[in-house]
């Protein structure tokens, strides 16, 4: 997966489950949280769905590298590369 | 053959139904073992003659088990998720309805406690801020003594409801007052239009679309172990293999009766028996009858004779201190049926051992004071009651299977015992009523999602 491909895999993910939310005008470099009325809950959505579709793990420690999309992007493009 | 499945679930409360689901959703084989002979686990109801249907715990959830239920279940269960706005309180100290919102808590303080504006807005920053990594060591009780000094009215305001949605009490640390009383008191109080039997059947229906394995009247007897990982499930008498096994059953059963204390190590297991199980809990279900109305008198009635709040003393066998259901016909649309459930805690000590005569005596007891207290709020309650009927912690017991009746679970303490299991058995995980956090219907699903996400990483093995 190309950079711009994993940023739109994020982005679908984000888009089942906050499904009412407008994401077309997303800042990349600010957190989520706020801009998609993401809670943890959803953050742990996030991660499920990536080993779902991915196979890819985000570790508990690691939650944090996915506050933007930017930086979930950065964090996992490189886990996502061969997929 | 034995079957072999992913992942089996142990207990159909709205834990293990909502892990099941996640699991299920996410690509795995489930099966679900429940032992009664309906799922939902304390989430339940019961039918009797003459058209009454009692539910058990539906008196009131957070406004986030619509986002959740959405997620989680389906659009069309969040959609029946309607807000409760007649929030009553009773007592010597007070007397007033809410809609139990922040707003309407703020101008009650403010109101009819007199407390300074700046005192309000900084206790509920304070609360809305605590989480669950915060410093552990404040207890409730110096939380308000720290906002509200000496103000008895003030702290039966704010721990009375919360006693009665999760069996806390003043001693147990401030943070798990702060994110259960934040969540209820963000948006008000809902409930699920339909009725309980409603809502579990259209749950019962996505397990199946969504291929999960139910099996009632199958009450699990044992978890097998083999060089510290599991591998499968004994219940009924039947063996079940799998790779993953997640207890909704009590916690301290789970790891003591099912499993075996020798497959743990003995410093893990010394911090389980240090685990303390929550109160259980005393109901009286008033059916009234077929034609008759009761005017509104609130949804949920928090009532109280007793001069001031005593964790203790809500517990004990002569509380005068109950919380009202009143279920009217709207809950159940089409129906035209009023139902009232009286709750009070209980400790499963004050009826565990009472002889037939002495508990039917005390069954009668607890029936007759609950009416008596009624009667304040309808005062032609005897003349409309159709059936009646107790239940104690006993019964709890009986049904659930948890030990001493506990109705909420265990205390603080638990959380930890239950996210750590899978650190001393391989593919052993809990979930289910722990830490006065993981409580309630919300607390529930949301701890059976959380449990899944680490059930599904075990199972990918990534």
């Amino acid at each position: 997966m190309t950079k711009e491909e994993v940023r739109q895999a994020v982005l679908d993910i984000i888009a089942t489950i906050a499904p009412d939310e407008d994401l077309s005008t997303i800042n990349r470099d600010a957190p989520l949280r706020e801009q998609a009325g993401l809670d943890s809950m959803d953050f742990l959505d996030i991660v499920m769905e990536l080993r779902k579709r991915y196979n890819v793990d985000v570790p508990e420690k690691d939650y944090m590298e996915l506050v933007s999309l930017n930086s979930s992007t950065n964090y996992l493009a490189p886990k996502m590369a061969d997929k | 053959m034995v079957k072999k499945y992913d992942a089996i679930i142990i207990g159909g409360g709205l834990g293990g139904l909502t892990c099941a689901n996640r699991l299920a959703v996410s690509g795995h084989k489930v099966l679900l073992l429940e032992s009664h002979i309906k799922l939902g686990g304390l989430a339940t109801w019961f039918k009797r003659k003459g058209g009454h249907i009692f539910d058990i715990s539906l008196h009131g959830f957070p406004i986030g088990m619509i986002k959740t239920c959405r997620k989680y279940w389906s659009k069309q269960i969040a959609d029946s998720i309607v807000q409760l706005k007649g929030i009553r309180f009773d007592n010597p100290q007070f007397s007033f309805t809410t809609t139990f919102d922040k707003v309407d808590f703020k101008r009650l303080l403010k109101e009819e406690f007199s407390i300074n504006q700046e005192v309000i807005d900084d206790f509920f920053h304070t609360v809305r801020s605590m989480n669950f990594f915060d410093d552990q060591s404040m207890t409730t009780k110096e939380l308000f003594e720290k906002f509200f000094p000496g103000n008895d009215a003030v702290t039966r305001m704010l721990m009375e409801p919360i006693a009665y949605a999760n069996g806390s009490t003043l001693d147990d640390p401030a943070i798990t007052y702060g994110i259960v009383f934040s969540n209820f008191m963000d948006k008000g109080v809902f409930t699920f239009r339909g009725g309980t039997d409603v809502l579990i059947k259209a749950m019962a229906d996505i397990l199946e679309t969504n291929g999960v394995d139910v099996r009632l009247r199958s009450p699990a007897q044992k978890i097998l172990v083999r060089d510290k990982k599991v591998y499968g499930v004994i219940a009924n008498g039947e063996e079940y293999h799998c790779d993953a096994i997640v207890s909704n059953a009590n916690l301290i059963s789970t790891i003591n009766d099912f499993t075996g204390a020798s497959h743990f190590d003995d410093d893990f297991i010394e911090n389980v028996n240090k685990v303390r199980l929550n109160n259980s809990s005393c109901q009286v279900y008033i059916g009234i009858k077929k034609g008759e109305k009761i005017d509104y008198i609130g949804d949920l009635l928090f009532t109280s004779t007793a001069g001031k709040f005593d964790s203790k003393m809500l517990c004990a066998k002569d509380v005068t201190s109950r919380t009202f259901s009143i279920y009217y016909p709207d809950i159940r649309p089409g129906t035209d049926m009023y139902s009232i459930v009286a709750s009070t805690n209980a400790n499963y000590d004050d009826w565990a051992d009472l002889s037939e005569e002495n508990y039917q005596r005390d069954k009668k007891r607890l029936i007759d004071t609950s009416i008596d207290a009624l009667e304040k709020y309808i005062p032609d309650i005897r003349r409309k009651i159709d059936y009646i009927e107790a239940a104690t912690p006993r019964t709890f017991k009986h049904y659930t299977r948890h030990l001493r009746g506990a109705s909420f679970g265990t205390k603080f303490e638990g959380l930890k015992v239950s996210m750590e299991l899978p650190k001393q058995i391989g593919g052993l995980f809990h979930t289910g009523s722990v830490g006065i956090i993981m409580s309630g219907w919300l607390g529930a699903v949301n701890y059976g999602v959380i449990v899944a996400n680490n059930v599904d990483k075990h199972l990918r093995k990534c």
